[in-house]
This record gives structure tokens, C-alpha cells and sequence, in this order.
């Protein structure tokens, strides 16, 4: 950080603009794709800041609001599906307000390329009231998060920021910018009418926050980033965030353009501004049409004859996230003529030539990745027998895919569990179970699982503990002994988690190890109430790898059972030959012990 | 002006630090920069693509289609699967070892290098092949085709940036230990990249004329 000027992702950008606001209190919970930037504060912290993976979002929202009513700027980050999780204290903190300056970053994934729903933060701010900030770059987003920290101080009350995947994940030069004026936290000062929630006091606040929004969007029609770039003719744009970015791009120069930075509370005034004297305006946004929702409003409210297009009017896609070449195209249709960039015969690129087949390539479980073996042992010991088999978020979800085939239902953190009672209360002859990861179980398993002991709800909970949170980029977890910072904390044990919560049957076993695996599973499905396997092997990004295995040549019978058994991917096939890729195999020995003809064994390293 | 390049592979190979290292040396040489990649569920085995974007007036993140100057590609197919992006004459830099995703060998696919480095031969402006394995045995390591690509982007000249910079771009931003490791790997990019030029060129490629390729 010497140098003046970096090569930085937006999430490091949102990291060091928030470090740079003076934030105190750094709290959230890892989910693609807002993890980097906690993990930036973690690693340039000079001791100043309480950073914090939280237990999940809800309780990171917590944390930071009582930092924030201590007086402390606080972070709280997280992915879209994340600001779910944490909407109960969201939604009760906007009527109280915060003292410090309460920055909330809810990361959206239009596409979505990883995630379970395409839903909108901006349209979340517009229900909970509270004012949202739309980063277009990543170098406008670590300006940005200084001037939402500032608004949230001046107003009291939480601001939300919403960047998307592309500003998230983007990178780009950045010049570091000295140090914002912070005042000191003043700590927290007892007042009954403004920390306690209560119906009246409600009832007042939600008259000042309607009053205040007002303002609001008054005040941010003034806002730097929300701006009118000039233009000739009656036909304008208006767009935000990555969007803003893909439509400079391809944009004719004389079109005349909005861009909109806080999408709540609308900037009205600079709105209105814009569409008189416009016949028609295209809105160009990810998600929903919030834009082209506020516009339809400002131009009924002033009786603007201006056409608003855009997703509603079926002008623009309705799902998907935008591209140079999708907004290229709509520009196209809108304006009548041909945007930057394009070719004279008004195709998009010249490689319009047919491609040779090619293989799919669905993201599998890693080679060696202990949650094969554990799905492999279940789906073993139960052959057979009416089965079904519930998933939940995390790399596991992956077990889903063939050959393994092994995740019957998945829908949000921790849902597994509980998804599995409500399925057997209808099918009581099947056995339910539920898989769950470690870092999931801690986040929002427990609850599910004290719910099947209180019901006498039948499953079977599998618990796969590799010691880390794996799919977001491997963060500590309450289970793993270690917080963000790398200090020792008291590692929380799953097994005296489960025996507190009255659960009787719990089994233990190494997935990598089959037999005792399969046993265990067997044993579990045969109880009643609520039964426990505990799936413990690290993820093999934290452990270095055992040993290599290979196909001993003359002993294999090419059934190629491995491969059709387990779809590891170190396993291939080579003009027939069954193979195992040494750079890829991480030595796990499920094959081994899946191979008919005890054809594979380990490399001996002296040989 | 703006020079786009394209890095492609298979999770896990290296693409996202390569890209960077191009980004960091255009950001050295005072342009303006900006990359972007897909990062999470698509990085378990799943195809990877990094988009790095140099020049002074940048918007967006991603390359726009038919606008990539040129293409890196760690593995063969995933060349052909971003060829779209190849501007017409463009440049590919490919591994020539294929990964055949598990489907493949569940399903029996019949999908090999040399039917896809034909596709690229036949459709792009200049197509430099290595062999990344050979390579990283000279380097000692399985884990630095990445670097070696970036060689021999350098000697290609089509980036604008020298084999030094690239060269300052990996002490910069590798782990101590690593460096001299990159560094070999990086020379026998351009080693590489060299041979095939000149092979191609009828003895003409040479690292200081930009205009080579």
C-alpha cells in the first residue's frame, strides 16, 4: 500500500475506501460475490478495527448495529441472499437509525453466476426506506463508500451499497486518497426513546423517514454522481451501475444519458430535469426495472408525454445480467441506428463461424474432495432403499451431479435440514437425509435441528466437516479454532453441539475411509428420531496432499468402474486406458477402494 | 486505443493471476486498466475466463466481442470456446494439452487437441502453440504454464509489453519463493513462442519487432 496508485478488485477498492472512512467495526459473512472485502480489512488491519466473520448475516447485522449505536463507522458485508438472512434487524434498524456511520454492503449477482436468485438490493432498500448506493466501477465505489458513511452519519441512519459481480470481481487502476476526517466514537449513551424499540416510537420515526426520504431525494438530486451527460435529439438513456459502464462503451456521444448512483430515494428532481422535453428514454439497469419504475412515477406525477422503455415495456431482458453486446443491441433497436463499435454489415463480431463441438464443463467436486467419499458411502449403504437425499449451500451442492447424483433437494442456507422433516412427515417410510457443511451448520443448522429433537422429527443429519467455509475461498468458521484476524479462538465441537441438543445416535467416521463410512451410515438409518453422522477429512485445499495413486496397467480390467462410481476428475481416459492424472490426484484413495480388481493403488515414492 | 486480451482455461490453472500480472505491467507502463473474471461456482473444474482491458478510455470490464487482440488459452478447447471474442486476424497463444472434463470420459466424448488446434489454425491471424508440459518439466513445476504464456505473449509483442516488464509484473506480485521459478518459466514462454514464429515466418519473428505477428 506504499503506492500511491494500485491495481485493485472492486472489493478491495470498497475495502480500502471504507478503511479510509475510518471505519471501526468490520463485520459479515462470506458469500460470492462480496467475500474479498472483508477479507482486505482483515489483511491491512493495523489493530484499529474489530473485523469479524460473523456466525452468519443476521448476526453481523447485529454486531455492526451496536457498533454503529456506540458511534463507531461500521461495515457489515455480504452477498444479496445474505441481506435475507439479516432482513429482520435490517428492517427494525431503519426505524431506529444508528449514531456511527452504518455502511451495508448486500452484493447483488445478476446472471446469477452464483447464486440461488436473481433479487434486486436497490428494490430491498426501497422496502426497508433506506437510501442505496450503485457503484458503476471499482474506482468510483472506493470514493463512494467514503460519501455513503458520510450521508449515513449526517442522516443517522444505515445506508446500504450495492455493488454488483462486475464491480465486485472487476479490477482497475486505483489512486489511494489520503485519509478522511473521522470523529472519535463517543460510545454508546443510554436513551430509552431511541434504542428500544416500540410501537410508538415506531409510528414517530416512520413519519421522520418518509419527511427524511424527501429530502433525500432532493439533496441527491444535486449528488455528483448523479449526473446528465448532454446530448442532441429527443431520445435519451438512462442507466446505472456495471450497466453505466457497458453503455459508454457502445454509446453514440450525442445521446443524451442519466446516470443514477443512489437509486433510493430517487433523485426526482434531477429525474424530472431530464425527461422534459424527451419523446422517449431507454433504461438500461440489471435486475428489476427500479429505475424504469421511478421514472414512470416522476413522468405521471409532472405529466411528462416522455415513453418510458425498457424491461417493462419488453424493450430490454427482464432476467440475465447485461453485456456490451446485449446493450449494444437494445441501444441499437431504441436509437434506429448503429452504435459504436459496430461492424458496417451490423454484426456483433466477425467470429460468427460455426465452432466445433466441445465439451461442457459443469464445475465438479474437486479431485481428492472429501464430500465424494461421504456422498459415495451414503448413496452405498443405501442402495436400495427409499431414500431421499437433501442438500444445502456449499461446495456439497455439487454433489448433486452424476454419477454421484446424490442431492435430491436444495433451496437456501440451512433449509436442508428442516426440508428433510416436512418430506418425511408426508413419506414416513423413507429414510430423510440431510447433508450439511460445517461452516452452513453454524450459520443456520442448529435451529433446524433443535426443531426434528423438540418435533421427534425423523432424519438422518450428515454433517461434512472439512474445517473451513470451501466454496466462498476457504474462511475460519466457529468450528475451526481461528478467527479472520488468524487469532486462536475456542473452537465450537459440532458432536457436543448435537449431544447439548439432545440428539442420541451420533456416529463418527473418516469419509475416506469407505467401509467404516458405509457401516456408520447403516447404523444411523436404521434408528429413530434424529441421528448424526459426522463426515470429518479436511478440504484438500487445506491440507497438502497424501500421495499420488495409479492404475496399475496389468491388473486393470478397463470396467472403468471408478470413473462411472465416483466422476473424480484425475481419473480420464486415454485411448481406452483408465489413467489417473498425478498433477490433479491428491492422493484421497476412494478408487482404491472402489476398484473390483485392486488395480489402483499408491505410488511408492522410492520407485 | 485500447488493446483487449483474453485469458482462458480450467479452474485451478492459473488464469486469474496471469491476467493480473499483464493488468499490474499495463498499469506500470501508465495506462489505464481493468480485468474482470468469473470467480465461485465456476471455478471447481469449470471453464475460467479473464477479460484484461489496457489502454486510455475504458468502460466496461469485459471485452466486447470480436475485440480481443488476443487470446491465451490454457487449454486448447476453451480457446475455441471464447473464439468469438478473437478479433478477425487476432492472435491465439494455446497450450496444446487438452483437460477432458470428467463428462468426457463419463460419456465417451470424442474431443482432442488436434481438432480443436485445427479450428484455431484455420480461423485465427496467427496461432503459436506450446507445449506447456515440456515446459513446466524444464521449470520444475506443474504449476507455471501461466507464466509461460505470459512469455510468450511478450515475445509475440502483440500486448505491448516487453518480457522485462512482465518480468518486474512477476517479483512484484509472486511469493519470494516462486519468482526464480516464474522466471524460468517465462523465458521459456518466449523461448517457445519464438521458435514457432520463426518456423511460421520463414526465420523473419523477432522479439523486437512488435509488428511480428
Amino acid at each position: 500500500m506504499e503506492k500511491q496508485r494500485i491495481l485493485a478488485m472492486g472489493n478491495e477498492a470498497i475495502a480500502l475506501g471504507a478503511m479510509r472512512a475510518g471505519v471501526r467495526m468490520a463485520a459479515g459473512y462470506p458469500g460470492t460475490p462480496s467475500t474479498e472485502i472483508l477479507e482486505t480489512i482483515a489483511k491491512y488491519n493495523d489493530g484499529k478495527i474489530h473485523v469479524e466473520w460473523s456466525v452468519n448475516e443476521k448476526a453481523a447485522m447485529e454486531v455492526g448495529a451496536g457498533a454503529a449505536y456506540a458511534g463507531a463507522r461500521t461495515l457489515v458485508t455480504m452477498k444479496q441472499v445474505g441481506l435475507n438472512v439479516a432482513s429482520d434487524p435490517l428492517m427494525s434498524l431503519a426505524y431506529m437509525g444508528v449514531k456511527g456511520g452504518m455502511v451495508i454492503v448486500s452484493a447483488d449477482d445478476p446472471g446469477p453466476i452464483s447464486s440461488q436468485t436473481e433479487q434486486d438490493t436497490r428494490t430491498f432498500a426501497r422496502f426497508s426506506k433506506l437510501p442505496v448506493f450503485d457503484p458503476s466501477s471499482p474506482e468510483e465505489a472506493y470514493e463512494m463508500i467514503g460519501e455513503a458513511f458520510e450521508l449515513s452519519e449526517k442522516y443517522q441512519t444505515p445506508v446500504l451499497f450495492r455493488p454488483t459481480t462486475r464491480v465486485c470481481h472487476g479490477c482497475a487502476g486505483i489512486s489511494l486518497l489520503p485519509d478522511l476526517e473521522v470523529r472519535e466514537p463517543e460510545g454508546f449513551i443510554k436513551d430509552t426513546m431511541r434504542w428500544v424499540i416500540f410501537p410508538r416510537t415506531s409510528y414517530l420515526n416512520h413519519i421522520k423517514i418518509e419527511k427524511r426520504n424527501v429530502e433525500l431525494g432532493e439533496s441527491l438530486s444535486e449528488y455528483k454522481r448523479n449526473f446528465i451527460l448532454e446530448g442532441k435529439g429527443r431520445k435519451g438513456i438512462v442507466t446505472a451501475g456495471i450497466s453505466y459502464a457497458y453503455t459508454r462503451e457502445v454509446m453514440p456521444d450525442d445521446i443524451p444519458l442519466l446516470k443514477i448512483s443512489t437509486p433510493h430515494p430517487f433523485p426526482e428532481k434531477l429525474a424530472k430535469e431530464f425527461l422534459e422535453g424527451k419523446e422517449e428514454v431507454l433504461v438500461l439497469e440489471e435486475l428489476d426495472p427500479m429505475l424504469e419504475r421511478e421514472l414512470l412515477q416522476t413522468a405521471g406525477k409532472y405529466h411528462l408525454p416522455v415513453k418510458i422503455c425498457g424491461k417493462l415495456t419488453g424493450h430490454t431482458k427482464n432476467a440475465g445480467e447485461n453485456s456490451t453486446e446485449s446493450i449494444r443491441k437494445d441501444l441499437e433497436q431504441f436509437l434506429g441506428r448503429q452504435a459504436r463499435g459496430t461492424r458496417e454489415d451490423g454484426k456483433d463480431s466477425e467470429q460468427e463461424r460455426e465452432l466445433p463441438e466441445l465439451p461442457v464443463r459443469p464445475p465438479v467436486l474437486c479431485a481428492g474432495c472429501p464430500h465424494r467419499a461421504s456422498f459415495y458411502a451414503v448413496k452405498k449403504a443405501m442402495r436400495g432403499k427409499k431414500a431421499v437425499f437433501s442438500g444445502d449451500i456449499g461446495c456439497y451442492t455439487l454433489g448433486n451431479a452424476k454419477p454421484l447424483d446424490m442431492v435430491d433437494t436444495c433451496l437456501c442456507m440451512g433449509a436442508g435440514v428442516t426440508i428433510a422433516q416436512g418430506l418425511h412427515a408426508v413419506e414416513p417410510d423413507a429414510v430423510n437425509f440431510a447433508f450439511i457443511g460445517d461452516s452452513t451448520f453454524f450459520a443456520s443448522g442448529i435451529t433446524g435441528v433443535i426443531n426434528a429433537v423438540y418435533n421427534r422429527n425423523d432424519i438422518v443429519l450428515v454433517v461434512l466437516d472439512n474445517s473451513t467455509t470451501a466454496m466462498t475461498g476457504h474462511q475460519p468458521h466457529p468450528g475451526t479454532g481461528k478467527t479472520i484476524m488468524g487469532d486462536v479462538a475456542a473452537a465450537v465441537d459440532i458432536r457436543k453441539v448435537l449431544e447439548g441438543i439432545g440428539v442420541r445416535q451420533i456416529f463418527e467416521a473418516d469419509p475416506l475411509n469407505l467401509k467404516e463410512s458405509a457401516d456408520a451410515v447403516k447404523s444411523a438409518s436404521e434408528g429413530e428420531g434424529v441421528r448424526a453422522v459426522i463426515f470429518k477429512s479436511p478440504c484438500i485445499a487445506v491440507e497438502r496432499p497424501k500421495a499420488t495413486y495409479e492404475v496399475k496397467q496389468d491388473t486393470c480390467r478397463k470396467c472403468q468402474a471408478c470413473i462411472r462410481e465416483l466422476g473424480c476428475p484425475a481419473i480420464i481416459t486415454e485411448e481406452g486406458t483408465v489413467e489417473i492424472d498425478e498433477t490433479l490426484c491428491y492422493g484421497c484413495g476412494l478408487c482404491s477402494q472402489v476398484c473390483p480388481f485392486h488395480a489402483i493403488g499408491e505410488v511408492n515414492p522410492n520407485e | 486505443m485500447s488493446k483487449n486480451c483474453l485469458l482462458c482455461g480450467v479452474g485451478g490453472q492459473g488464469v486469474v493471476l496471469a491476467s493480473r500480472l499483464i493488468a499490474y505491467a499495463a498499469m506500470e507502463q501508465g495506462q489505464a486498466v481493468r480485468t474482470t473474471e468469473t470467480i465461485g461456482m465456476a471455478q471447481r473444474g469449470g471453464s475460467v475466463v479473464s477479460h484484461v482491458r489496457m489502454g486510455s478510455e475504458i468502460y466496461s470490464p469485459l471485452i466486447p466481442q470480436g475485440e480481443a487482440d488476443a487470446i491465451l488459452a490454457f487449454e486448447p478447447g476453451e480457446a475455441v470456446r471464447t473464439f468469438p471474442y478473437l478479433k478477425k486476424g487476432g492472435l491465439v497463444i494455446a497450450d496444446r494439452r487438452v483437460v477432458k472434463p470428467v463428462t468426457a470420459s463419463l460419456g465417451g466424448s470424442t474431443y482432442s487437441s488436434e481438432a480443436m488446434l485445427g479450428f484455431l489454425r484455420d480461423n485465427a491471424g496467427t496461432l503459436l502453440i506450446l507445449d506447456g508440459d515440456e515446459i513446466c518439466q524444464r521449470a520444475g513445476s506443474a504449476k507455471v504454464l501461466n507464466v509461460a504464456l505470459l512469455g510468450a505473449a511478450a515475445a509475440s509483442g502483440i500486448l505491448g509489453i516487453t518480457l522485462e516488464e512482465m518480468k518486474e509484473a512477476v517479483r512484484r506480485n509472486v511469493k519470494e519463493r516462486f519468482i526464480e521459478m516464474n522466471e524460468k518459466a517465462l523465458m521459456l514462454g518466449q523461448e517457445a513462442a519464438r521458435k514457432d514464429l520463426r518456423r511460421q515466418t520463414g526465420g523473419h519473428g523477432d522479439e523486437n519487432d512488435r509488428t511480428a505477428v
